[in-house]
């Protein structure tokens, strides 16, 4: 046990401080255009992140990367740094935290030559499409089809819950290609341009009043048949490496103690019948859960940390991350609103509008994160089955035959 | 930068799990605690030969002078099988109150404490929050007044005791004016008791430092919690097994979905707490600043957890959990006990509010 950082390490930390004070005129300015996409400020910074290596960092130079080596520490102290002062820690989509990973694992050379460069500038925007009406928790049901028809494939079908697909250029998809494949073994990874006729992009309003998502419609969508990565039928394999990209993006361990700072400092200044919010017995007491619980994810964030600096697998620690970490902040959420009562409820541009209406978007998106990536539900069948080594739910007999697939084979 | 148990903390842990499961195994644990028998001098002799009563004490008086984590997690280790064994006071709690203490009283007590031969009780409770009729006031050698739950205090040759003063003073059993009543609580793995001083002759450890006290009460919050710790790893892994096991609808009911996310949803409470309490505990030595902050949200936390996991470990045995036979309740009353020993949840928070400056009187608590 011991938390201090070799001189090295406070080096390196003391090397951060100064790029982000050098560098401040540029991460004080926006990262993305009014549309979304990578503004030129935001291409200009991502490109000194990967020259400095404090993103893209293990990336071959030869596909525009930093090619260093992986150093946990470092990354640790680096996104400490910028959280800190707030600065952003690089361009950030799916194709840059998911897609070029996979390739890197999956594609061949020549998809790796062509396209991770242009996407770790920020020049080309991925979406991932993933999730279909019919198949959330059970992605693997996607119905989406794609089939052969001379050198392409001709895609039908529907993606949903698409982030950014209004503003991408690519989408990297997952389709039924093998029909008569049992359903993990009839997908197929691939790769296409969202400028191709038959592609129909409708904004997802979710209840935040916004569009964080879209609806996509593929309707005889051609795709050349080299666009693949991976085999015909090996998508669920290659997707698995994605998803554990996913599940592996650390996110910021100090969000949830930052933002109850914001609550604590809401509640000291603002006063209900002249008694500080912070002395009013309930709320105080529902913040200090909060603090408890947070610091408890922040070591438990350091617990991972050493876990992997020793080459060790931290096993059900990991697993719990995801379910305990979206709940968290949306409770967060949810007490700074119960400490401003009516303002709580305050939205858009009332008057009187605290944060911006942040709290109450925080709320509600915190609880579509809770959702998304996994619900919490199938997070627990996660934690039981690889962590405390319960036994799978038996399929009903029923539904595998239903399927069509189990039943012929 | 290490934030984990290093190789000789985890080999110390396991070597007090395997003496714990060897030799107080179900069978065992029944017989000593309907028993009555919270002090067992065999068990305490086997730990004293293991070094984890001496884990404490200072090499020069033979032990061997490790930290507050290394000790909790013995306490961890020993909640996981509920040993009925006055650890926390006599291994923890007296030799920090010792090492906090100008004199050298120390020296004719620590050896003992460390070879199991004699043991101390602590009473911390009125430092933690005073009840009506409780509190002790010392002067000049002579003290009177109520010390109500004594961790380990039954059957011990002294006690420690906080002084309203935010002094400590020891007071050897038989000293005149001393009367013991024995408290009966839910959990009888340990022995709790009520002392009643009037006039009776006592040694000053600690005039009056009410940091020190504080420091104190919170070494002690912090080991409760960690007996906590261990007690609800235990009934998880007992649920998940007997979940396993248990067969309803023609199959075991671990695969219910519906079991499954209990189970879940204990590790997800518990495993976090390994954290919290782990900084908890490093933080007495490396960050003395936060520590009584910490040990308050690591004993309020944990209290939390250990009551979720202690009702639906019991849940997940059904109505195997209610009964006597299964054992499962020692360790529901062990997580209880703990629970309200030096501040239950509720009032500890309001400590750390305290300690942050929320409260309207930042001196009161």
């Amino acid at each position: 046990m011991d938390l201090t950082l070799s001189l090295n390490y406070e080096r390196y930390r003391a090397d951060v401080r100064r790029f982000l004070e050098q560098h401040e005129t540029i991460w004080r300015q926006p990262m993305t255009d009014s549309d979304g996409r990578p503004s030129d400020n935001g291409r200009k910074w991502q490109a000194l992140l990967i020259d400095r290596g404090y993103t893209c960092k293990t990336i071959p130079k030869e596909y525009g990367g930093h090619g260093g080596k992986a150093d946990i520490l470092e990354s640790f102290i680096a996104a400490e740094e910028f959280h800190r002062v707030g600065a952003s820690t690089g361009l950030a989509n799916q194709g840059i935290s998911m897609f070029v990973p996979t390739l890197l694992e999956c594609g061949t050379p020549e998809q790796r030559e062509r396209w991770i460069r242009p996407t770790i500038r920020g020049e080309i925007v991925w979406c991932q499409g993933y999730s279909e009406p019919g198949a959330g928790s059970d992605l693997a049901n996607l119905q989406t089809r794609a089939v052969e028809d001379g050198d392409d494939f001709v895609i039908n079908g529907q993606k949903i819950w698409t982030s950014s697909a209004h503003f991408s250029d690519m989408m990297f998809v997952l389709v039924r290609t093998e029909p008569k494949a049992p359903k993990h073994q009839g997908i197929s990874y691939l790769i296409l341009s969202m400028d191709r006729p038959g592609i129909d992009v409708r904004p997802l309003k979710t209840m935040t009043g916004r569009a964080e998502f879209n609806e996509v419609f593929f309707s005889d969508v051609r795709v050349p048949q080299s666009q693949i990565v991976g085999g015909r039928g090996e998508g669920w394999k290659v997707a698995n490496t994605t998803l554990k990209h996913e599940r592996g993006m650390l996110g910021d361990p100090g969000q949830a103690n930052a933002m109850l700072a914001r609550v604590a400092k809401i509640m000291e200044e603002e006063t209900l019948d002249g008694l500080r919010l912070i002395e009013h017995p309930i709320l105080q007491d529902r913040l200090l859960r909060l603090q408890a619980r947070a610091h408890a994810m922040k070591f438990h964030a350091l617990r991972l940390l050493t876990h992997g600096l020793r080459g060790e697998d931290p096993g059900l620690a990991r697993l719990i991350v995801k379910l305990n970490g979206t709940i968290l902040n949306h409770e967060i959420a949810a007490l700074a609103i119960d400490a401003l009562g009516e303002i709580g409820a305050l939205f858009d541009d009332s008057p009187h509008l605290r944060d911006k209406g942040f709290w109450q978007t925080t709320h509600m998106f915190s609880l579509g994160l809770i959702i998304g990536g996994g619900t919490s539900q199938i997070q627990k069948n996660i934690i039981s089955e690889h962590g405390l080594g319960m036994p799978r739910e038996p399929k009903p007999a029923a539904a595998a035959a239903d399927t069509g697939t189990k039943g012929r084979l | 930068m290490e934030f984990g148990l290093s190789e000789e903390q985890r080999m110390l842990a396991d070597s007090i799990r395997r003496f714990a499961d060897e030799r107080v195994d179900g069978e065992r644990l029944k017989a000593l605690v309907d028993g009555g028998d919270s002090a067992n001098v065999d068990l305490l002799r086997g730990l004293a030969d293991l070094g984890a009563l001496g884990i404490l004490t200072p090499e020069e008086h033979g032990g061997s002078g490790m930290t507050l984590l290394d000790a909790c997690l013995v306490q961890q280790a020993l909640g996981r099988n509920a040993v009925p064994i006055p650890f926390t006071a006599s291994a923890i709690l007296a030799p920090l109150a010792f090492a906090a203490s100008p004199g050298d009283a120390g020296a004719e007590w620590l050896p003992a404490l460390a070879g199991g031969v004699r043991r101390i009780g602590v009473g911390l409770s009125e430092a933690a929050g005073r009840r009506s009729g409780a509190g002790v006031k010392a002067r000049s050698g002579k003290a009177s007044g109520v010390a109500r739950f004594v961790i380990d205090g039954q059957g011990a040759d002294a006690w420690i005791l906080a002084t309203d003063e935010g002094g400590l003073i020891l007071v050897e059993a038989g000293a005149t004016g001393v009367q013991t009543v024995a408290l009966t609580t839910i959990d009888r793995s340990r022995g709790v008791l009520e002392i009643r001083l009037d006039d009776s002759p006592c040694t000053t450890l600690l005039a009056a430092d009410p940091a020190v006290a504080a420091r104190l009460l919170a070494a002690g919050r912090v080991a409760l919690a960690f007996d906590s710790l261990g007690a609800a790893e235990r009934m998880l892994e007992r649920a998940v097994a007997y979940a396993m096991e248990r067969k309803q609808f023609g199959r075991v009911i671990a695969s219910f979905q519906a079991v499954k996310h209990l189970c879940a949803e204990m590790a997800a409470e518990i495993e976090p707490c390994h954290s919290l309490l782990w900084y908890a505990a490093y933080a007495a030595e490396a960050y003395p600043d936060e520590f009584e902050l910490m040990a308050c949200h690591a004993k309020a936390h944990m209290g939390e957890v250990g009551q979720f996991v202690a009702r639906t470990a019991t849940e997940v045995h059904g109505g195997m959990g209610f009964t006597h036979e299964m054992g499962l309740h020692y360790f529901f009353k062990r997580i209880g006990l703990n629970r309200q020993l030096l501040g239950n949840p509720d009032q500890v928070r309001q400590h750390a509010a305290a300690l942050q400056g929320w409260q309207r009187s930042a001196a009161a608590r």
